[in-house]
């Protein structure tokens, strides 16, 4: 367990370097001088543009570019924004706020989808199976942002329960909604995949013998019936978690958090590589120990999976 | 600091509670409330995180620039239409548009308490012109005697040349002082111009020309994270700006200029989104917004009623035909250029495409600036006249054949364009039977780097806003020989001629004449085929009064009064 939990940290390690090497390609080759579009209609003196392009080494090849930045990044410097804020400031105020809103939505979409997908696995067929269905089919089809925008006018403003927007600082109630928005389609998915297999594992053998020696149907269903089916709903929202924070764009837009998914679409059109690569560097870890979480968990909850050497 | 925090959150949640009292009743007797109003109350408005720190030279975009206006009073400022008063300065003169003595009003002081002296000034002035400083705003000085000597002094030696084939200047500059700036006392100082302008002081209430206290120049890196001005407004604390946020601003207690504040600061909150501000005000959090996002248009006006402003602003809107392509030169160009022109149903585009929130161009300026008119000779050239187009077109044909070469307007994708040149591209095919469309660019960095180096295979679209309310500011850096933004390289001697006697004329009607006479020039050539001019549209919640929008499109912060 342990050698096979080193194994895959020491992993990261590649999958690190290629990831940023490539974003960071990627970002060079935008096409246009990220800072001539800065000044917009009204370029100001080519010398300035110069002086600019050289403060931020724009001017060298990509090759040298990069290693300036991973250079950095060994010394703690993960550069600067071209308004001049470091970019690890920029994080620091990103991250913790796009965090809180994924997992609120993951936590919404795991306890609800989870119920949700349950009763109606146990009682499929039924008015309350049929309208799971049918909500849920409604959230995976209608997109993101049309969901984000009827919430918020019918909650935000008509009814006024919520802000309409999220304010600075974020607190916990006024991300319930962008997460109830952010979790939507997810939410939808897991109801389905709970469903499935727990309809599956109704008529599994090992859920029959347990029937059959007298188990009281509420420990059936909880700890044969419904640990058995969590396998594939806790792969999905591993992969989730890193789908949430780089998904969030649409969402914080709607509700004007200032989180991950803003800042780097915002880094992407300015063309802003140190700001892109470390975003993207981080949600590359995130994605990784989330998976390897997910792994780990497998073997907790299905006895016949162990990992050894 | 802790305690004007919780103050001001103290506040907001007051208004708040305030406005959901006041939710259900119409909106129709506004009129009456601001007997009361709060001279503490804090005006929450929508802005931008500012593209760069907060400096007056550097500040060319939006964002910052209803920041700095706000912080900070120059020689002068503009009222709603645009003309200017005096602030800071108490004569601003010359005999002959050249040589200018400005004298400075006593009293005034930052916020540090350094009294506002000529130095605060000049020493500016010379820190945003001198080249090492990289300032964004520097060519605002470049008609100062001496601007050229802080700039790199020699030709690079090796021979490299910039993208126009110039010398690349390499080295120290020869000075750090502009030699036309020159102080007399501590409340005089003289400016000398290179070339006359007669309108010289339209431009002095810009932020490029505010000025600096001696503490900036210690570590101006530091004082743009938290600048100290001497405007109606001043940062409400060290903390006052959070990045991506927000920024706090309070009434500067010792600020006794024109732009005196009846509320007790600003909230100047940074959207990502229009959609974001707009359902902000909608639900009760935001007082003013100035940019009505585009899902609202056909709604904002019977949401809002009379609080809703839609009016000209001083944006400017057309496309360039470059000259470089074939077809597009000389005198067959000319006469195409002026058919495209008569091609285009301006009213029918601004009612479908932008519900009324264009107003279709006259000329290459706009409404709200000083000498507008709508009656230059040549203007029939911007009306929708199919046949007269058609027959232009046809003698355009008969010097070389245009056949069936596909015409585009560039334009960038992620600026909400392809709606209206789609819509011109049509008008322009179906009036004259040829094939047009858009030419989309992801982003503006591409668009503009076509431009710039003469690749582009079409017209492209061209928009200005105005520094500060001048006609010279919508004509010479846009079609001036060699002029910083003349990217399709238009030349006309005749006009560049016009603009000098402008310049050089001894009253500004003098110039007006001469400016206008420049843009009838413009209008046989059509360097730009004007289109519209963008109108400013915002809406204020009933939590606010005397909500009246600027030239600029901000609105006057400081006459909002609120409670």
């Amino acid at each position: 367990m342990l050698w096979y939990t080193g194994k895959r940290i020491l992993q990261m390690i590649p999958v690190f370097f290629g990831a940023t090497f490539l974003i960071y390609f990627m970002v060079f080759s935008l096409p246009g001088d990220p800072i001539a579009a800065l000044f917009g209609d009204r370029p100001p003196a080519p010398s300035v543009i110069a002086q600019i392009r050289a403060e931020y080494n724009l001017d060298k090849p990509f090759i040298v570019q990069y290693f300036l930045y991973i250079g950095g990044l060994f010394q703690g410097d993960l550069g600067t924004t071209y308004s001049g804020r470091p970019v690890a400031d920029v994080m620091a105020s990103a991250f913790p706020i796009t965090a809180r809103l994924a997992l609120l939505a993951l936590v919404f979409e795991a306890f609800a989808g989870v119920l949700v997908g349950l009763i109606a696995g146990l009682r499929k067929g039924k008015w309350f199976d049929a309208t799971a269905l049918v909500v849920s089919l409604l959230l995976i089809s209608v997109p993101t942002f049309v969901v984000g925008f009827v919430l918020q006018y019918v909650f935000g403003i008509q009814l006024g329960w919520f802000r309409p927007t999220v304010s600075g600082d974020a607190p916990w109630g006024e991300l319930v909604l962008p997460a109830i928005v952010l979790a939507s389609v997810s939410f939808a998915y897991i109801v389905r995949l709970t469903r499935a297999s727990v309809a599956d594992n109704l008529n599994a053998d090992f859920v029959r013998t347990a029937t059959a020696k007298g188990l009281s149907r509420r420990r059936v269903v909880t700890v044969h019936v419904l640990r058995n089916s969590l396998v594939p709903v806790v792969t999905y929202l591993g992969v989730d978690l890193g789908a949430l924070m780089v998904g969030a764009i649409v969402t914080e837009g709607i509700f004007n958090i200032n989180g991950v998914g803003g800042t780097v679409y915002r880094a992407v059109t300015l063309g802003e590589g140190p700001t892109v690569v470390s975003f993207i560097a981080v949600m590359v870890i995130i994605f990784v120990v989330a998976n390897l979480l997910v792994d780990l968990l497998y073997a907790a909850l299905d006895p016949r999976i162990r990992y050894a050497k | 600091m802790k305690r004007s925090r919780v103050g001001l959150g103290a506040v907001a949640l007051l208004s708040a509670g305030a406005l959901a009292l006041t939710g259900c009743s119409n909106s129709g007797g506004s009129g009456e409330k601001s007997s009361g109003a709060n001279t503490d109350a804090i005006i929450t408005t929508n802005g931008s995180e500012p593209q760069m720190s907060l400096l007056p030279a550097n500040t060319t975009e939006t964002g910052g620039g209803k920041i700095m206006t706000s912080i900070f009073a120059g020689l002068t400022s503009y009222d709603a239409d645009g003309a200017i008063e005096n602030e800071v300065a108490k004569s601003i003169e010359s005999d002959d548009a050249t040589n200018w003595t400005v004298t400075l009003e006593d009293g005034w002081k930052f916020t540090n308490g350094e009294d506002v002296t000529s130095d605060s000034f000049v020493d500016a002035w010379n820190y945003a012109a001198l080249y090492d400083n990289a300032q964004g705003g520097s060519y605002f000085f470049d008609n100062i005697v001496g601007f050229s000597d802080l700039q790199n002094a020699v030709d690079d030696p090796s021979g490299a040349v910039d993208e126009e084939g110039n010398p690349l200047k390499v080295g120290a500059p020869l000075a750090e002082e502009m030699s036309g700036l020159k102080v007399v006392d501590d409340k005089t100082f003289t400016v000398e111009l290179a070339n006359a302008e007669a309108d010289w002081p339209l431009r002095l209430g810009y932020t490029a020309f505010m000025p600096l206290p001696s503490v900036a120049f210690e570590d101006m890196e530091a004082f743009g994270e938290s600048p100290i001005g001497n405007g109606p407004y001043m940062l409400d604390g060290k903390d006052a700006w959070v990045h991506e946020e927000k920024i706090n601003l309070v009434t500067n207690p010792d600020y006794d200029g024109v732009r005196k504040p009846v509320n007790g600061g600003l909230e100047i909150i940074f959207y990502a989104t229009q959609d974001a501000a707009y359902a902000d005000v909608l639900g009760g959090n935001l007082d003013v917004l100035d940019a009505i996002p585009d899902s609202a248009f056909e709604t904002y006006e019977s949401d809002f009623g009379d609080r809703a402003v839609n009016q000209p602003a001083a944006i400017f809107q057309g496309f360039n035909m470059p000259y470089y392509l074939e077809h597009w030169s000389g005198e067959e160009g000319k006469l195409r250029r002026a058919a495209i022109s008569m091609a285009i149903n301006r009213e029918e585009i601004t009612d479908v495409i932008f519900q009324g929130t264009r107003t279709p161009a006259t000329d290459f300026t706009s409404p709200v600036i000083d000498g507008w008119t709508d009656k230059l000779e040549g203007a029939e050239v911007l009306e929708y006249n199919p046949d007269e187009a058609k027959k232009l077109w046809a003698e355009a044909d008969a010097i070389a054949p245009y056949g069936d070469t596909v015409f585009d307007i560039a334009y960038n994708s992620d600026g909400g364009h392809q709606g209206w040149v789609d819509a011109v591209t049509n008008s322009i095919a179906n009036t004259l039977g040829i094939t047009a469309q858009g030419k989309p660019y992801p982003t503006f960095a591409a668009a503009i780097d076509d431009r710039d180096n003469d690749k582009l295979t079409g017209g492209t679209r061209a928009g200005w806003q105005a520094d500060y309310p001048s006609l010279y500011n919508f004509l010479a850096p846009l079609y001036q020989t060699g002029a910083g933004s003349n990217y399709e390289d238009y030349s006309s001697e005749e006009f560049d001629n016009l603009l000098k006697e402008g310049g050089q004329a001894e009253t500004v009607e003098d110039a007006t004449a001469k400016y206008q006479e420049a843009q009838e020039v413009l209008l046989k050539d059509l360097p730009a085929i004007p289109l519209w001019y963008s109108n400013v549209t915002g809406v204020s919640a009933d939590t606010v009064d005397n909500v009246v929008f600027g030239w600029d499109s901000v609105p006057l912060y400081y006459q909002i009064t609120k409670g």
